[in-house]
């Protein structure tokens, strides 16, 4: 089915002068789209040249729509030799092709050659005409909808979860290719640029078929990687989970949670309301008998796929602990809700989701991490339309994260997620998740629109808690493990630690605040190559791993803590080391027993002044430990009365870990992290060694008063945000000199390097004060022998001091209101929007006093982009007029909580009155200021409210030069290069009518240097979801407007 | 081992006040880290030196990066590269642009386009601003003292403009008024090269000299009487100077300047203590301004402008202890009486004439 796409070229700015005579240029610009090629005239002698081109047709398969990127080039032009190209722009049109994003790109685009950098700017206008309006989605994947939000976007509801898709496509890397020795880097890089920009339009494109055959619309928590394979190709690969979502119109609610049928009133709905469920719900099974304790570790086999592959012991992370506890048996509706939840999730290869927060209801129970690893020796691709080697390696890997979820008595894999790391010819695989169960309602077709029949089966646990106890069986436990009762609920087991890769569910209860844990390793190995190297990497990964969860466990209980939310672990392969970065964020669960502290003991007992020195070391940690739980305000309430009949421990019952290696000898037997069955948790100095790793425990700074930091969206603990935000990128080379470093020196190292990236993070961002970095995500690479890379993508976020004590008191109530809450401000920013354009009278009534409130607030968020893009909405506003209508005939409140929206979208607009109404062609030429563009790796904005998910951005950059030193080194190198890539992201969310970029992550930041020849390259993948977002009204207001949704709503289904 | 590569780039552009400052000021990084170091931000704030020096470098290069645009200050508005907030914008021009009075006044007698190193030097001994910032200041590469390619360019924006300068110059370099009026004086003394070196004008402060450009500009160039011609502020008007030769009839006619003295002197009988020496020398100073007027077609003489004022009027007054309010009266009636003088036919053109001259020599009688 064709579709027809339209570019019109409007002008030029800022453009470098290519004529050192006339210090002019004469510009001209091609636009191609797949092999057809148009120009605009020459503009002779400007640099800021008006083209104003015709409207340049393309007619193409929409197949083609989906594969290709707009390619525009500017040149200069030259009568007596070739043209000088100025810099190329390439436009991703995916989002046009989506009835809900952006239905025209229009704006200003930095022109980007990848030897000169940005080199001014081009306005361009973009459309796309698809015909066959009715049949539109059936032969291709146009129109199901991709967000890198790993949730379920905020102006969506998940009608239902499909579950995991993926998809892989490989390609000779055009810089490993013969024609490289011949063509200019220029050529290389654009040649590399373009073709992986296909591929991903590609993969896009193969992944939405997969979710058509599902019969989902969209998919969540897209997550796409490249794997520069060097000589054996190129491999794009994309995992995602795969969801019906039914955009929520203006009338229903903007509630992610709900999965009731639009018919079903929400307060009605049981899941809406968990709290009500636990009392009503006259199902309480005692508790599961089931075990929890730490490793499992599979053995791997030898899957020979290709020449050489090691598959690695992995691990499933719970909790460490020792004793099993009685329980009670299961009940016999636990045991059918589970044989359901089951058959629903059978029947998919694989039950993964990428998601890392959940809608209320999702999530049942979490068993832990699990995480599989495997080596492979890379070799050529030899036809890149059977990419079946990768897929194999994949699959493998995959299988393995699915026996260990079982064997954690769960059906499901939740914050999943795969990464790779290559080095030379070896490469290490690697995937993660949560071992979790989950409400089967969301799984089966038909389901949603009988929620009630669902619902005796549901878990009587209260949403604060339940996700804690545990999903395995109490009398075959896969692994020893220390359960209690829940502290919160008292009826059911969970483990003493947690350890997950998700988000905190916002509706668990949590004691204090949570913070950063990091674990990090270096692992010297030796140079080798080819099945010896593999097999020692693979040798050594268990090690590591081993190690990270020490440290990760010691981390915890210094701080006082009992879970771990958002882990991350990535183990990075160089020459002659191996890197290990595990991340996390740490938190107390009110439901989950306190941690032991951590005890020291000798090796020699006799010794005096070794004694001694435990005793001091001893000292120094429960020194730590109180300041730390003052730090973080964990004072956890006292246990007044045990529940008879269930053996809780203790509080302060002791595991024990104990430094032996022991395990090691047999490198695929079982790695148990457990460390045994020992009822105390000691540490054994035995050697310097444990001295250091004690030392280096210690040496982790606490943030300076007034920050705190966590790498999950958001910080437990903290409820308050402001509308401060600072999105930043740090990276830090570091070059090892001394090439006799040991372990232990690297460890130092690398521990430094972490630690001060963060201190630096803290006195840059010092203004901001109180503030907390959030989703501080570390990647970890070992570019060359002898270096070191870590880059940082996070945001630091302004919380209102005053109000960081408590949470809410009530949730369960305080998370309905903020829904009624979220409901209601929706339709109000349509209103307002359309209002101020459509009828001129309402915009008139900003003179009522309220509107007073909101002035200082919204004064902070810029809205010229998008209220000077009126015609983008015109389709919007034509739906919702007559439902504005009707809703102002039926309320008397409604003017003026009107007005007040509509003053607060005046006095924001930093643009006149007659300004924001004007045209966009007016825009173009005007020179106005540049539209301010958030960027973010969270979700959402606080205290702003998306109201439209425009498309992904998902844009890869390539920067080369060769005058290092005139560029000021690799650092200036570097530092330009990230501005500009920030600087095209912000060009392109705009120009789709966008003011915010959500889940933004850099993927990728591989640099290359040789100072000798004075040249660098760098190549960046970056993504995220561009949005629209307004600021959030008043919350006063309120309460008032309860009327005016429910008119407004029953408009819009009248309208729809 | 050591931090190869070291970059914080934030969405938002972060810059650290302080720390333009020093950028600004021609400080090293190291010097500028030892600067902070002793302003106690690290007591504040529990850093290090690696913290601070990190922090300087990504300053440093962010202020390197954004010189090109701060050239053209009105690309900083629609820019994409760096996401700086209005507000932050119009500090960073302003600072840019700012400039030590002392320095400018120094370069305002020297030769502008062969600025060279060893000038510097001298500059910044006498006027104890450092040599790195006198390189720094950037109004210097305006002027030109740091190759005159800047300068040309400025100036060529400035050049090809119709329209009043001081207002141009504010509209391109996007200056508050006030640095606008300064910018406009240097570039007008650029242009006409007037002497302001001589010891006799030392005592004159570059704030008197942008007050006395600011009234030739509004009075006596061709912007005065046609605002829509190229160069109107910065060149002086021609036709005015031709028709300045005329006013020598009030020194050559003997019946007039005996007239013109006697109606001064019944003016300022009884008013002033200097009256005596008023009466003495009246003819000399008279014919003093005349000649200064009579000579401005000649473009050397206009340079010796300043100069000229100075010797022929401002120092005989001063010899014979006149107050500034001496002064006043002494040129308020000397300019309106030659109204009365019934013979005397040219009364526009001297009206065009004392008015600056009046207020240019308040301006630079200093008591």
């Amino acid at each position: 089915m064709p579709g027809k796409l339209k570019a019109k070229i409007v002008a030029g700015r800022h453009l470098p002068v290519m004529d050192r005579a006339s210090d002019l240029t004469d510009a001209f610009v091609e636009v191609k789209f797949g092999n057809t090629t148009f120009k605009t005239d020459v503009c002779p002698k400007s640099l800021n040249p008006q083209w104003n081109s015709e409207w340049f047709k393309f007619e193409v398969d929409d197949e083609d729509l989906q594969d290709e990127p707009l390619q525009i080039t500017v040149l200069d032009h030259d009568t007596y030799s070739a043209n000088d190209a100025i810099g190329k722009v390439y436009i991703d049109i995916d989002p046009l092709l989506c009835s809900e994003a952006a239905s025209v790109i229009s704006g200003w685009f930095p022109i980007y050659d990848t030897i000169h950098g940005i080199r001014g700017e081009i306005n361009v206008l973009v459309k796309v005409e698809l015909f066959n309006d009715l049949n539109r989605f059936r032969q291709s994947s146009c129109g199901v909808k991709f967000f890198c939000t790993t949730s379920i976007p905020r102006c969506y509801r998940a009608a239902m979860v499909h579950g995991f898709v993926e998809e892989l496509v490989v390609n000779e890397d055009p810089e490993y290719q013969w024609i490289d020795r011949i063509r200019t880097p220029r050529a290389s890089n654009e040649a590399r640029q373009r073709l992986i920009s296909l591929m991903s339009g590609e993969l896009q494109r193969k992944i939405g078929l997969k979710v058509l055959e599902m019969g989902g619309n969209a998919v969540v928590g897209y997550l796409q990687c490249f794997d520069l394979e060097g000589e054996s190709g190129l491999v794009v690969r994309a995992i995602g989970t795969a969801c019906t979502l039914d955009k929520l119109s203006s009338g229903s609610a903007p509630n992610t949670n709900t999965h009731v049928h639009p018919n079903t009133a929400p307060a009605s709905n049981a899941c809406n309301s968990p709290s009500k469920d636990g009392k009503e719900s006259p199902l309480a099974h005692g508790c599961r008998s089931t075990h929890n304790s730490p490793v499992h570790s599979a053995c791997s086999s030898q899957r020979l796929s290709q020449n050489f592959s090691v598959s690695v012991p992995t691990l499933i992370f719970t909790g460490m602990g020792s004793g099993g506890s009685a329980g009670k048996e299961a009940g016999p509706l636990k045991t059918l809700l589970r044989q359901q939840t089951q058959t629903a999730l059978e029947q998919r290869e694989f039950p993964f989701f990428t998601l890392t927060s959940f809608p209320p209801g999702f999530l049942v129970h979490v068993g832990g991490v699990v995480s599989a690893r495997s080596v492979k020796l890379l070799d050529r691709i030899h036809n890149p339309d059977e990419p079946e080697t990768r897929d194999a390696w994949w699959e493998e890997i995959r299988q393995e994260i699915k026996s260990h979820a079982k064997a954690l008595g769960c059906h499901a894999v939740v914050g999943y997620s795969e990464s790779t790391s290559i080095c030379e010819e070896v490469c290490i695989l690697s995937a993660s998740g949560t071992a979790a169960i989950l409400n089967p309602r969301y799984m089966r077709e038909g389901c949603l629109d009988i929620g009630s029949t669902d619902h005796r089966f549901e878990e009587p646990s209260p949403p604060s808690c339940g996700f804690c106890h545990i999903p395995y069986d109490e009398l075959n436990m896969p692994f020893p493990a220390q359960l209690t009762y829940c502290y919160h609920c008292r009826r059911q087991k969970v483990p003493d630690v947690l350890f997950t890769t998700i988000d905190m569910p916002p509706e668990a209860a949590v004691t204090g605040k949570g913070c950063l844990i990091q674990a990090r390793l270096c692992r010297l190995k030796k140079k080798a190559q080819g099945e010896v190297n593999a097999t020692a990497i693979s040798n050594l990964l268990p090690f590591m791993e081993y190690e990270l969860h020490t440290q990760l466990m010691n981390k915890l209980k210094l701080r006082s803590m009992n879970a771990l939310f958002g882990l991350h672990i990535q183990i990075s392969v160089g020459e002659n080391m191996l890197l290990g970065l595990a991340s996390a964020t740490g938190v107390y669960l009110t439901a989950l027993p306190a941690p032991g502290g951590i005890q020291i003991a000798g090796k020699t007992p006799g010794d005096l002044s070794n004694e001694h020195h435990i005793l001091t070391i001893q000292k120094r940690i429960n020194d730590t430990i109180t300041k730390n739980k003052e730090l973080y305000q964990i004072n956890p309430p006292e246990l007044t009365e045990e529940v008879v009949g269930s053996p809780i421990p203790e509080p302060r019952q002791r595991s024990r870990l104990f430094r032996s290696h022991s395990e090691s000898s047999d490198e695929l037997s079982e790695l148990d992290l457990s460390h045994g069955k020992k009822d105390a948790f000691v540490l054994e100095i035995d050697d310097t060694d444990a001295v250091e790793d004690i030392h280096s425990l210690l040496t982790d700074a606490p943030p300076p008063t007034g920050f705190y930091s966590c790498n999950t969206e958001i910080m437990p603990g903290i409820y308050n945000w402001t509308t401060g935000v600072q999105m930043f990128t740090s990276v830090r080379v570091f070059r090892l000199s001394n090439a006799n470093l040991t372990n232990q020196g690297l460890n130092k190292i690398f521990t430094d390097l972490c630690e001060n990236l963060l201190k630096s993070f803290y006195f840059k961002l010092r203004s901001m004060i109180p503030c907390c970095l959030c989703h501080l995500n570390f990647t970890v690479a070992v570019p060359e022998e002898e270096l070191i890379q870590v880059a940082v993508t996070a945001v630091a976020m302004t919380f209102d001091k005053d109000q960081t004590q408590e949470k809410p008191a009530d949730k369960p109530v305080t998370k309905g209101c903020s829904e009624t809450e979220e409901q209601l401000q929706f339709p109000l920013e349509l209103c307002a929007d359309s209002s101020s354009i459509t009828t001129q009278t309402s915009s008139k009534i900003s003179g009522v006093p309220e509107s007073t409130n909101v002035s200082p607030r919204a004064a902070s968020v810029d809205y010229g982009s998008f209220a000077d893009r009126c015609s983008t909405w015109l389709e919007l506003l034509r739906l919702k007029a007559h439902t504005i209508r009707r809703g102002s005939v039926k309320t008397s409140r409604r003017t003026q909580s009107l007005a007040h929206s509509v003053s607060s979208l005046e006095r924001s607009s930093p643009l006149p009155e007659g300004r924001s109404r004007s045209l966009r062609s007016n825009r173009s030429f005007g020179g106005s200021s540049v539209p301010v563009v958030k960027m973010t790796p969270l979700s959402f904005l606080p205290g702003t409210r998306i109201i439209k998910y425009l498309g992904i951005i998902n844009m890869f950059f390539i920067r080369e030069t060769t005058s290092l030193r005139e560029e000021g080194g690799v650092s200036g190198f570097l530092h330009s290069f990230i501005a500009e890539v920030f600087a095209m992201v912000r060009a392109h969310v705009a120009a789709l009518g966008g003011n915010a970029v959500v889940s933004y992550s850099m993927k990728e930041c591989v640099l290359m240097e040789n100072p000798n020849k004075n040249q660098a390259q760098c190549l960046i993948n970056v993504s995220g979801d561009a949005v629209i977002c307004v600021i959030e009204t008043d919350q006063e207001s309120m309460p008032s407007t309860i009327n005016v949704v429910q008119t407004c709503s029953s408009g819009a289904d009248g309208a729809t | 081992m050591a931090v190869e590569l070291d970059v914080f780039v934030g969405n938002t552009t972060i810059m650290d006040e302080e720390v333009y400052q020093l950028w600004l000021d021609g400080y090293t990084v190291n010097d500028a880290v030892k600067v902070r170091m002793e302003g106690g931000v690290l007591e504040e704030f529990e850093a290090s030196a690696d913290v601070l020096l990190s922090d300087t470098m990504d300053q440093y290069r962010t202020f390197q990066m954004c010189e090109r645009l701060l050239h053209s200050p009105a690309k900083l508005a629609n820019q994409l590269l760096f996401q700086i907030p209005p507000h932050r914008q119009a500090i960073l021009i302003e600072r840019y642009y700012a400039f030590d009075d002392a320095f400018v006044r120094e370069v305002l007698g020297k030769k502008l386009s062969k600025g060279t190193k060893k000038d510097l030097d001298d500059i910044s001994a006498k006027t104890s601003v450092t040599l790195k910032s006198c390189r720094r200041q950037h109004w210097v590469q305006f002027i030109g003292c740091d190759g005159f390619d800047n300068f040309k360019r400025v100036f060529k924006v400035v050049e090809e403009l119709k329209g009043p300068l001081v207002e141009n110059i504010r509209q391109h370099f996007l200056l508050s008024d006030k640095l606008a009026r300064d910018y406009a004086a240097i570039v007008f003394f650029a242009n006409n090269r007037f002497e302001t070196g001589k010891r006799k004008l030392q005592y004159l402060t570059f704030q008197d000299f942008a007050f006395c450009a600011g009234q030739l500009i509004n009075s006596w160039t061709i912007g005065a009487v046609d605002n829509m011609v190229e160069d109107m502020d910065v060149d002086l008007d021609k036709e005015f100077l031709q028709e300045l030769k005329e006013l020598k009839i009030l020194i050559t006619d003997k019946d007039l300047l005996d007239q013109h003295k006697s109606l001064v002197c019944t003016a300022l009988r009884g008013k002033t203590k200097a009256f005596n020496e008023m009466e003495a020398n009246f003819k000399n100073l008279s014919r003093g301004l005349v000649n200064i007027a009579a000579k401005l077609t000649n473009t050397k003489d206009v340079r010796d402008f300043f100069i000229d004022l100075v010797e022929k009027f401002i120092e005989p007054c001063r010899s014979d202890r006149w107050t500034a309010s001496d002064m006043r009266l002494y040129l308020t009636h000397y300019t309106n009486s030659a109204h009365i003088l019934d013979t005397f036919k040219h009364q526009v053109v001297w009206d065009r004439y004392m008015g600056v001259i009046k207020s240019c020599i308040f301006k630079m009688y200093h008591d």
